[in-house]
């Protein structure tokens, strides 16, 4: 095997992280004006507006600030939360494990319905549910997230009172507890990746079932569940994986309205707490810890597709 | 001078004759979008939504921001349609207002995207390798952090409104455009038109604007179309955040925010500014698809 792919892949992930800490450093920059005078408001004396300059190295020149910053985020060190005035970084180490969770889940829940969705629509082409299945997926990818969560709280939690309609456990502590609360939000974010994935799946197997080696599998006389389960399925796999990676940035977009919706003690929600307090470092750190997540993901994906598909030389 | 015009127009003929029509590529494709049953609901739906955005003022029953406390709540009537919200006011009303903030913000956002992403896609593709790897891993940074929190990210520095969020959604969506644009071109950019075309002397900005641009539309289009679906949905997400449309201007996503407490009192507050954004949204993803088949047959399914 070419490990040279697995190196390389590894270098272009740490040179995306790099380049992230530029955007991410960029947020305060762009802010109109005086960012230590937007934070604090127009009654703050100029005592204090220019005392956070100072606490912030907004006085500092462009780059000094800037390499400053990355000197703190490459020791986990991303400043002081202008708020409580506590450092970020602790913040954010509590809500990874809750994003990475529903992420997970919610990306099982939508495989779990996108696959067989995918092939028996593919398999079964011009169908009523191949029909179905098509109308599905373009309302999902078209309901907005906070809608449908808001939707499915009403009817599931306070109409029929099956799963509770926010809050968080910790899986340590009481599964079946963590799974009440895990099930509505995942579902919520789950059902825009069904949908996308779906149609990925339901094309990547028609793709794979127009081939050769198909045709061949079938002339030989194989019984079609043969055909289909050790034929098809097996080289359709490695796209599926592809598609998977494809809708990582729209998972975790939907993310971000789910925790609101569902007061989930994620990323997500902690991001859009520090943008309604102004909370700039809060909100860096968040956004980077984010991308960071994205990343490895991507990079996870990539790499799996590569050991799953051995007839790929990269260059 | 005649007998050359003459022989001109006689040259011109003669080639429709043995040629057909020309533009026969994009008389084809509208054929075959006009067969396309669900791009041409997509189609009705987006007219409707234009019709309402472009007329809105003539048409709204009542002032969108008038309030009546006497008649809050109200379900659907003959005098209100779509009933009436916590203040008294017509739901439809601001409905069809809310059609125009939602185009305005999916057409102002996209113009954004399409225009930086395609420069940045036409020039990476054509562009030495340098170029190329210098701005596609640009775009690679971008796409790394999720399109809606980086938006997000954008209003909260530029400040709340709903001018930042057309921006802030336009922003996040050129790295779609990038790649895009530069993996048509390089699809073409050694074919023989374009080398011949340097070989009578045209310069680059005038090969691209003149014979590859032409050719890499395609997908452009589709893009903007499925981009106006998410532009919308972002709007409205930022919007239910208090992001995007600011008090007391309707827009679907913030009807759906302020509602958000009543929906079990009036269940109608929270139905229709959804429904509306669903259809819209539907709409164009309906129309995109659409485009896609008529615009490439050979990814017909």
């Amino acid at each position: 095997m070419n490990y040279q792919y697995v190196v390389q892949r590894l270098l272009l992930a740490l040179l995306v992280v790099l380049g992230v800490t530029f955007v991410v450093f960029m947020i305060m920059q762009i802010v109109p004006g005086d960012p230590a005078r937007v934070i604090l408001g127009p009654y703050a004396s100029d005592e204090s507006v220019q005392g956070l300059r100072e606490r912030l190295g907004l006085n500092r020149p462009f780059f000094e600030q800037y390499f400053r910053w990355l000197a703190g985020v490459v020791q986990g060190d991303f400043g002081q939360s202008l708020l409580s005035s506590q450092e970020v970084a602790p913040q954010l180490w509590g809500r990874i494990g809750p994003s990475f969770e529903l992420a997970m889940v919610s990306l099982l829940v939508g495989l779990a319905v996108a696959f067989p969705a995918g092939m028996i629509s593919a398999l079964k082409s011009g169908s009523a549910i191949d029909i179905g299945a098509t109308v599905f997926s373009q309302i999902g990818v078209s309901v907005p997230t906070f809608w449908m969560g808001i939707l499915l709280v009403i009817v599931f939690s306070l109409n029929l009172g099956l799963l509770p309609p926010s809050g968080y456990t910790p899986i340590t502590e009481d599964p079946a507890d963590w799974l009440s609360h895990i099930l509505l939000p995942a579902i919520t974010a789950g059902f825009v990746s069904a949908s996308i994935m779906t149609r990925f799946i339901r094309s990547a197997m028609l793709d794979v079932l127009s081939a050769n080696y198909v045709q061949t599998a079938r002339a030989k006389g194989l019984a079609e569940r043969n055909v289909i389960v050790r034929h098809a399925l097996r080289n359709a796999l490695i796209n599926i994986v592809t598609i998977i990676g494809l809708q990582i940035n729209a998972l975790f977009s939907g993310l971000v309205v789910v925790e609101v919706v569902f007061s989930w003690p994620g990323l997500g929600r902690l991001a859009l707490n520090a943008v309604l307090e102004r909370d700039y470092p809060l909100l860096q750190g968040t956004v980077f810890v984010v991308a960071v997540m994205v990343t490895v993901v991507n990079l996870f994906i990539d790499l799996l597709y590569f050991f799953l598909d051995p007839r790929i030389e990269y260059a | 001078m005649a007998s050359a015009a003459n022989t001109e127009k006689a040259q011109k003929a003669l080639a429709e004759e043995q040629l057909g029509p020309a533009n026969t590529l994009w008389r084809d494709a509208g054929k075959r979008l006009l067969r396309h049953r669900p791009a041409m609901f997509g189609a009705a739906v987006l007219t409707l939504v234009a019709v309402m955005a472009l007329f809105s003022d003539a048409i709204t029953p009542y002032d969108p921001n008038g309030m009546d406390f006497s008649d809050r709540f109200a379900n659907p009537s003959a005098e209100h349609w779509m009933g009436t919200d916590d203040f008294g006011r017509d739901i439809f009303s601001r409905i069809i207002v809310g059609a125009r903030v939602s185009l305005q913000v999916g057409i102002v956002a996209v113009s954004v995207a399409t225009l930086f992403g395609t420069a940045l896609g036409l020039a990476a593709g054509y562009g030495n390798r340098i170029t190329d790897e210098i701005i596609m891993r640009a775009m690679d940074v971008l796409y790394a952090i999720p399109a809606l929190l980086l938006a997000i990210a954008i209003v909260a520095a530029l400040g709340k409104g709903i001018g930042n969020a057309m921006i802030a959604i336009g922003l996040v969506y050129i790295p779609i455009f990038a790649r895009i644009a530069r993996a048509a071109v390089l699809g073409i950019r050694n074919e023989e038109f374009i080398l011949a075309a340097r070989a009578l002397g045209a310069g680059n900005a005038r090969i691209l604007a003149l014979h590859v641009l032409p050719n890499v539309l395609s997908p452009i289009i589709v893009e903007i179309t499925l981009s106006l679906a998410f532009a919308i949905l972002a709007e409205a997400a930022l919007s239910f955040f208090g992001l995007g449309t600011q008090p007391p201007d309707p827009s679907w996503g913030r009807m759906l925010s302020e509602g958000r407490d009543f929906f079990r009192q009036s269940g109608w507050m929270g139905v229709f500014p959804g429904l509306a954004i669903l259809f819209t949204v539907m709409g164009f993803n309906f129309l995109g698809d659409g485009l896609r088949d008529a615009l490439d047959p050979k990814l017909r399914r």
